[in-house]
């Protein structure tokens, strides 16, 4: 038998994952149930949105109304899904490739309109079901299968991109620092507006093995050490290979789209009334 | 209250689409389908309905799926250009059997092409244009009533048979203004999402005596799974042959299962024509023209238009082929419709192209020059 | 002349910016106010102002199939392109009517008559802009064809054209109307 909250929120029945032995997935598939659970979401209405990808695999296993779409367009069939019906919790899971890569513009676009919606970017640094080529959060000079003698490229902090485009709740964790997690991510659930938490996870099989840190307890290692809490006012030059956790943004003023579409249709209907 | 009004036919189509119940659009700016984007902008608010201008085609159509997956009529308009964008999650829309309409106002192509002329380069595209094999139907339009009408068709059809369907008007249809009757609500037939009090052991996407499968809406009480890998009944994805096998093969079947639902052309003294002019949208209509010119010369002419397009009309082509000599299809490609015929008549009578790709209507004396060019003992 | 009895066919070409589509949706909608079928198309490039523009009107009694202008019964230019390109294929039992402001080189030895008129310039010094040659060209279209009731186009005009303009429009129609009068009195 499994925990409560995994009876609750798992589809038991498909279990065991398809994730490799010593993947974070499955970690970060738990701290996000236990975060629902905490919260009591109805699992009758939320709805779980993925693209293509390890990450987002993680739909077929959570027992809710889960959508699993193209690679890179889980936020596009979001947005549709908010929109049409707001009184559903949305969630967004991606991997690093999917968010970054060929889904990039729908992130940024997805921020800018500030939708209700939490989006969890589940981040190993490589892409993973394909058997593990470069994706855009790949460390400069790591191995991968389409870079062999280390990636030419830099990766980006996907958080400072999110803040660019206009995110009200950003936040960045690893599947090491699991209870931080569980608490950003349950900030991020309760949050009104576009809510952003990347959760870093060890991919020993790939990134780890091209890597030199095929055991997934080195992986994790590598993410505590790489770690730096965010103290706000107290920023510092971070090394290539280091990570800000913790909150790193807030804003609870910024009203959602879907309030701002509310109220115009408010305001055409009013208009309209006046007018006849 | 059923009224007469001077409309463009993106208005129309706009229209269409409300009376129908599209209460979601999501769209991307491109000429010439914007008005479509523009009007309901207005529109879509004052009935409680939500627009919203996405990033690119792309996102616009995985918009319009999921407000549909959520159980709010969805729709989108574009061009080619945006169309091709948006092939990928057609075949999306189809395997995971959600009704979506989507507009693809033809312009002059391929690439950029011609962007403020008119062309009928996508028929086959509108079929094909997404990857392996899926059912997709299309409907072209030929004037700002058909606009009206035909969207409210491509509404109850997607919902009837959950799956995407193409609105495909030239560029002319779609900037044409005519005299439109808008009718009064309940006169025109219009089919609500279908949604089962329950489902047989959690097979969302089983499918009844018709072929069709009617899986839940989110958040309607059911856990669904909604994914583009081939899946069971249940839903979930599976790599057994059979299981996939039969998958593919009954997601494609909706379509020649309900063909007489799917059946709709305009024909006019074909059945002692020895000679048929055949087009789509508004070619049709100098299609039309000329055959009266011709029949009142004394030649034996018919005309013919699908007004559904994709399934593509066989059964009646290949009745007329018995009996027909020969056809003309005019129209602005290549030869995208004349293969489709020449498919059909199979060699039992003559099949003759007329074809014009440089962005502008094909005029009356153009297709008569055709038409007298055919043989008359073809 | 009478309301259609079969197709007519209307075509207006000019640059853009002179209101040339604004005047085939205004004919189109009267059609439809006089329980006509009718079908308006318009041509254009991308340029917002200048460049070329045109627009087709049909009106008929029937359905209308081809919408199309074929022969044009009535054909109105305000720049010598658009007389270039469009005057000679007027019907023969139409006329063209030219806005000799615009239109310096015109056209000759058609099937049909050719009226050559300084709108533009009328329309600037009596009604303070050059836009509303436009509506003079329609109010001696309606006055000389009675295709449609005048009043059914003013209707629509009124209503189709920005409020701070709509005297000026009216008034530039009735003046088009008296023109064709003088013209028919003149012969």
């Amino acid at each position: 038998m499994h925990e409560a909250f995994v009876e609750k929120y798992a589809r038991t029945g498909h279990l065991p994952t398809i994730w490799c032995p010593g993947c974070g997935l499955g970690t970060a598939m738990r701290i996000l149930m236990r975060a629902l659970a905490d919260l009591e979401i109805d699992p009758g209405r939320l709805v779980v949105v993925s693209g293509i990808g390890c990450s987002s695999r993680m739909v077929g296993y959570l027992d809710c109304n889960t959508v699993h779409t193209t690679h890179g367009r889980a936020l596009a069939v979001a947005t549709g899904i908010k929109l049409a019906r707001p009184e559903l919790t949305v969630v967004a899971a991606m991997g690093d490739g999917d968010a970054a890569s060929i889904g990039g513009n729908h992130l940024i676009h997805a921020a800018r309109r500030n939708l209700d919606i939490t989006t969890l970017v589940l981040n190993n640094s490589i892409y993973g079901m394909t058997s593990g080529q470069t994706s855009p959060m790949t460390p400069h000079e790591a191995v991968t299968t389409t870079a062999p003698l280390g990636n030419l490229e830099h990766k980006f902090h996907l958080c400072d991109m999110v803040r660019g485009a206009g995110a009200t709740y950003i936040a960045r964790a690893s599947t090491y620092h699991h209870m931080l997690a569980g608490r950003l991510l349950k900030e991020a659930l309760r949050h009104r507006g576009f809510a952003f938490v990347e959760l870093l996870t060890q991919c020993p099989v790939y990134f780890g093995r091209f890597n030199r840190m095929s055991n997934p307890s080195d992986m994790l290692r590598w993410l505590r050490d790489n770690a730096v809490k965010y103290v706000p006012g107290q920023e510092k030059e971070l090394r290539d290979e280091q990570f800000y956790i913790g909150e790193l943004f807030r804003d609870e003023t910024k009203i959602d789209y879907g309030e701002l579409l509310r109220q115009l249709r408010e305001l055409v209907r009013s208009r309209e009334a006046k007018g006849s | 209250m059923a009224h007469t009004v001077l409309l463009q036919g993106n208005e129309a189509c706009a229209e269409g689409a409300v009376y129908a119940g599209c209460r979601f659009y999501g769209g991307y700016p491109i000429t010439p389908s914007s008005e479509i984007a523009e009007y309901l902008s207005r529109r879509l608010p004052l009935v409680g309905g939500t627009f919203v201008q996405m990033e690119d085609e792309i996102a616009s159509i995985a918009s319009v799926i999921g407000a549909s997956m959520a159980g709010v009529k969805a729709m989108t308009a574009t061009s080619g250009p945006g169309f091709s964008l948006m092939q990928e999650n057609l075949d999306l829309a189809a395997v995971t059997e959600t009704p979506v309409v989507i507009v693809n106002s033809m312009r002059g192509g391929p690439s950029t092409g011609l962007p403020t002329a008119t062309g009928q380069g996508d028929l086959m595209q509108a079929r094909w244009g997404s990857h392996s094999d899926h059912p997709v139907v299309a409907l072209a339009p030929a004037g700002a009533q058909e606009m009206f009408d035909l969207t409210v068709r491509a509404f109850n059809i997607a919902e009837h048979l959950r799956l995407p369907v193409v609105l495909l008007p030239e560029a002319v249809v779609s900037h044409i203004r005519e005299a439109v009757r808008i009718p009064d609500a309940g006169e025109m037939e219009v089919i609500e999402r279908h949604q089962p009090e329950s489902y047989d052991g959690g097979r969302f996407f089983k499918r009844n005596e018709h072929g069709l499968a009617f899986p839940p809406t989110l958040g309607g009480g059911f856990h669904p799974h909604y994914t583009g890998l081939a899946h069971a009944e249940d839903g979930f994805p599976t790599s057994d042959p059979e299981t996939a096998g039969k998958f593919i093969e009954g997601l494609n079947l909706k379509v020649a299962a309900n063909v007489e639902l799917l059946t709709d052309y305009e024909a006019e003294a074909v059945d002692d024509a020895e000679l048929i002019l055949a087009s789509f949208g508004v070619t049709g209509r100098a299609c039309q023209h000329v055959a009266r010119i011709l029949r009142e010369q004394g030649r034996r002419v018919g005309y013919f238009r699908p007004r559904i397009l994709w399934p593509f009309p066989e059964a009646r082509l290949r009745e007329l082929s018995r009996t027909a000599r020969a056809f003309l299809v005019a129209e602005l490609n290549l030869g995208q419709m004349r293969l489709e015929v020449e498919r059909v008549v199979c060699g039992r009578a003559r099949v003759v192209g007329l074809h014009k790709v440089d962005g502008t209507m094909l005029e009356i004396d153009e297709v008569l020059a055709a038409a007298s060019e055919v043989p008359a003992d073809a | 002349m009478a309301p259609p009895t079969e197709r007519y066919e209307i075509l207006l070409s000019g640059s853009g910016g002179q209101g040339i589509i604004l005047g085939g949706i205004v004919l189109a909608e009267a059609g439809i106010a006089e329980g006509l079928k009718v079908v308006q198309t318009a041509s254009y490039g991308p340029e917002s102002r200048g460049g070329a523009s045109r627009s087709q009107v049909i009106l008929s009694r029937e359905d209308i199939d081809y919408p199309g202008v074929i022969r044009p019964h009535f054909v109105f230019v305000l720049t010598q392109l658009a007389a270039d390109k469009y005057a000679h294929t007027v019907s023969p039992d139409g006329f063209v009517l030219a806005d000799a402001s615009w239109v310096e080189a015109i056209p000759q030895h058609l099937p049909a008559p050719v009226i050559a008129l300084r709108l533009s310039e009328e329309a600037a010094s009596r009604f303070g802009m050059a836009l509303f040659a436009n509506a003079i060209g329609l109010g001696f279209f309606i006055e000389r064809t009675r295709v449609l009731k005048p009043e059914s186009v003013t209707e629509v005009l009124g209503r189709r054209v920005p409020k701070h303009y709509r005297e000026a429009n009216l008034e530039a129609f009735a003046f088009g109307q008296e023109l064709a009068r003088e013209k028919s009195a003149s012969g």
